[in-house]
């Protein structure tokens, strides 16, 4: 039932929050070696993210024409 | 007096078949559509269509109706184009909407199930370009969760929220511009390219927020207003008012959106209640939105009528710090553990974009896009005019599993997900058990054909051994649950069966 997974969802998910709280609070050295981690982060990301881009960028995005809607 | 209303999120999905950008978008939404429908149907006949009886989209809060004659042919959503339009087992509505496929999620009493639903809708799009793929001689369809095509079209990602009759029309004006011009540091999607056609050079925030060109308003497709005014509430009007929420963006991430509805419903509690002591009016609004949005330094001083001058996330730290006095006020220690969630999380949000937003790029759609594209940035040296930059925003949103990038992000675990497959998956066929979606979407799953139409709140059944259709409405929101009425579904095994309960119950 939704309902009830979304209430175990949330207390797992709270407790993982309150991590996320301590750490915006950490010291300053903390947050450049979170940087370098982000950043090692983003390299991977783009890796993967290589792969799955459509080719030829510029004609697939000239080509992305909608109509308007609400 | 919680985050808890009866809410859903409606999404027209961008379209397109590569290669051929000057096809008829009417006609592939349908496609998409009627696609899915033919998978649907090997469950069971399928006939329904949509049952617009009871639909006024121009009846307007501020007390008056606008006259058909008067109204742009667009606003005229309820005459039947004769397009394809789907019920779904899950509750919700499959349909085109102007020249989008549009996915109105069904009815659910509380943000996490409205991610859940939406999540929903995303895979539902898929499976859709998956069976027109498989269509002999059609085209490849490709479908998109995004806003604009950066060309000047914009097309729409819009919030329901049911709120209290009684609650002051100027109030909600009040204090929800001031909401919707600085939520979007939370709620954006982020987008490459400035301006409706998006010819200046940049990143922002929102994928909206250029298209809202006044303040209050009835439309939604031209002159787009802030807060629109379009008052249909598929149930009692004496009750209830549906806020119908046009400003927001298309969020992937599951936090976004989850926010976006919590947050928005707490404030919608508290002007219910009269529980807000802010003043954040500002003279110019809509340009305060444009700037707010072209802001990804998130510096910008929005300037109240005050004369005050302070950043959009001081304007959300104002709304959180209403929010949380309420919530401790009124409900104390019998808070609601959701309730408490969508505060911490949003105080965690907001004390982070004060000091270094880049940290939310797990959390945030605009973050997690920047992120990538800043990336493309310094490992390429690209400047924000090329291709690959503006692709990569809008492969971001690509429905597809392999193509979809913040849907990579979400498999890797570097976008954080706060569902499980299984409850999504779940989603996709079976509709919330606490609203009236229960109902409609149990009703296709049992009934199918022999329910000639339906609408949210409606069910109309044509059964044999009745001249005339049979309509069941379903005009309270919380009533149709499964704690309603799943005794009397399950003793009913056909259509029949179930009117000849109902009339017998009167």
């Amino acid at each position: 039932m939704p309902t009830r997974d979304s209430g175990e969802q949330q207390h797992k998910s709270r407790s993982a929050d309150d991590e996320q709280v301590e750490d915006a609070a950490a010291p300053a050295s903390d947050l450049a070696a979170r940087k370098e981690a982000l950043d090692a982060d983003i390299d991977a990301i783009l890796d993967d993210i290589d792969e799955a881009l459509e080719t030829n960028a510029e004609e697939f995005v000239r080509g992305f024409v909608q109509k308007g809607g609400q | 007096m919680s985050v808890h209303r009866v809410m859903g999120i409606e999404t027209e999905y961008g379209i397109s078949v590569p290669g051929h950008p000057h096809v008829n978008s009417m006609l592939t939404s349908s496609q998409v559509v009627n696609a899915y429908a033919s998978d649907m149907s090997a469950l069971g006949r399928i006939k329904a269509r949509w049952d617009y009886d009871e639909e006024t989209p121009l009846r307007d809060a501020r007390g008056f109706d606008l006259s058909r004659a008067d109204a742009d042919p667009t606003q005229l959503t309820d005459d039947d184009p004769g397009l394809a339009n789907l019920i779904l087992t899950n509750g919700a509505r499959l349909y085109v909407d102007h020249a989008h496929p549009e996915y109105s999620s069904p009815e659910v009493t509380n943000p996490f199930d409205a991610v859940v639903w939406d999540k929903a809708g995303e895979r539902i799009m898929a499976r859709a370009t998956e069976l027109v793929a498989r269509i002999p001689g059609a085209q490849p369809v490709n479908l998109y969760k995004n806003n604009t095509d950066n060309k000047g079209a914009s097309y729409g990602t819009h919030e329901n929220y049911l709120m209290r009759r009684t609650t002051p029309f100027a109030a909600i004006v009040k204090h929800l511009v001031p909401f919707f011009v600085s939520r979007q540091v939370v709620t954006g999607s982020g987008r490459v390219g400035l301006g409706q056609e998006g010819r200046k050079h940049g990143y922002q925030l929102s994928q909206r927020a250029d298209f809202f060109e006044v303040e209050v308003g009835l439309e939604t497709t031209l002159k787009r207003p802030i807060i629109n005014t379009r008052d249909e509430p598929h149930c009692d009007p004496e009750r209830y008012r549906r806020l119908h929420v046009i400003v927001g963006d298309a969020n992937l991430a599951e936090i976004s959106t989850y926010l976006k509805l919590g947050t928005t419903s707490l404030v919608l509690a508290m002007l219910e209640d009269d529980a807000l002591d802010v003043d954040l009016v500002m003279d110019a609004p809509v340009r305060e939105m444009h700037q707010v949005s072209h802001d990804p330094s998130l510096r910008h001083l929005v300037t109240m009528a005050s004369g005050r001058r302070i950043t959009a996330v001081q304007m959300q730290l104002e709304f959180l710090d209403q929010a949380r006095k309420y919530v401790e006020d009124r409900m104390g220690s019998d808070v609601d553990a959701q309730t408490v969630d969508v505060l911490d999380r949003w105080e965690s949000v907001l004390s982070r974009l004060e000091t270094d937003p880049m940290t939310l790029s797990h959390e945030l759609d605009w973050v997690a896009k920047l992120a990538v594209l800043q990336g493309y940035r310094d490992r390429d040296g690209l400047d924000w005019d090329h291709a690959r930059l503006h692709l990569v925003d809008l492969q971001y949103s690509d429905v597809r599993a392999d193509k979809g990038l913040a849907q990579r992000m979400q498999a890797r675990g570097t976008l954080t997900r706060i569902t499980t497959d299984a409850q999504v998956d779940s989603a996709v066929h079976t509709p919330p058990t606490d609203t009236r979606a229960w109902f409609r979407g149990e009703c296709m799953r049992r009934y199918a054909e022999h329910i000639a139409a339906a609408s949210w709140d409606s069910v109309i059944f044509d059964v044999p051994g009745h001249d005339a259709l049979q309509r069941v409405p379903t005009l309270e929101p919380l009533r149709g649950t499964q704690a309603h009425v799943g005794d009397l579904l399950d003793r009913c095994p056909t259509a029949r069966d179930l009117l000849v309960a109902l009339n017998q119950q009167g």
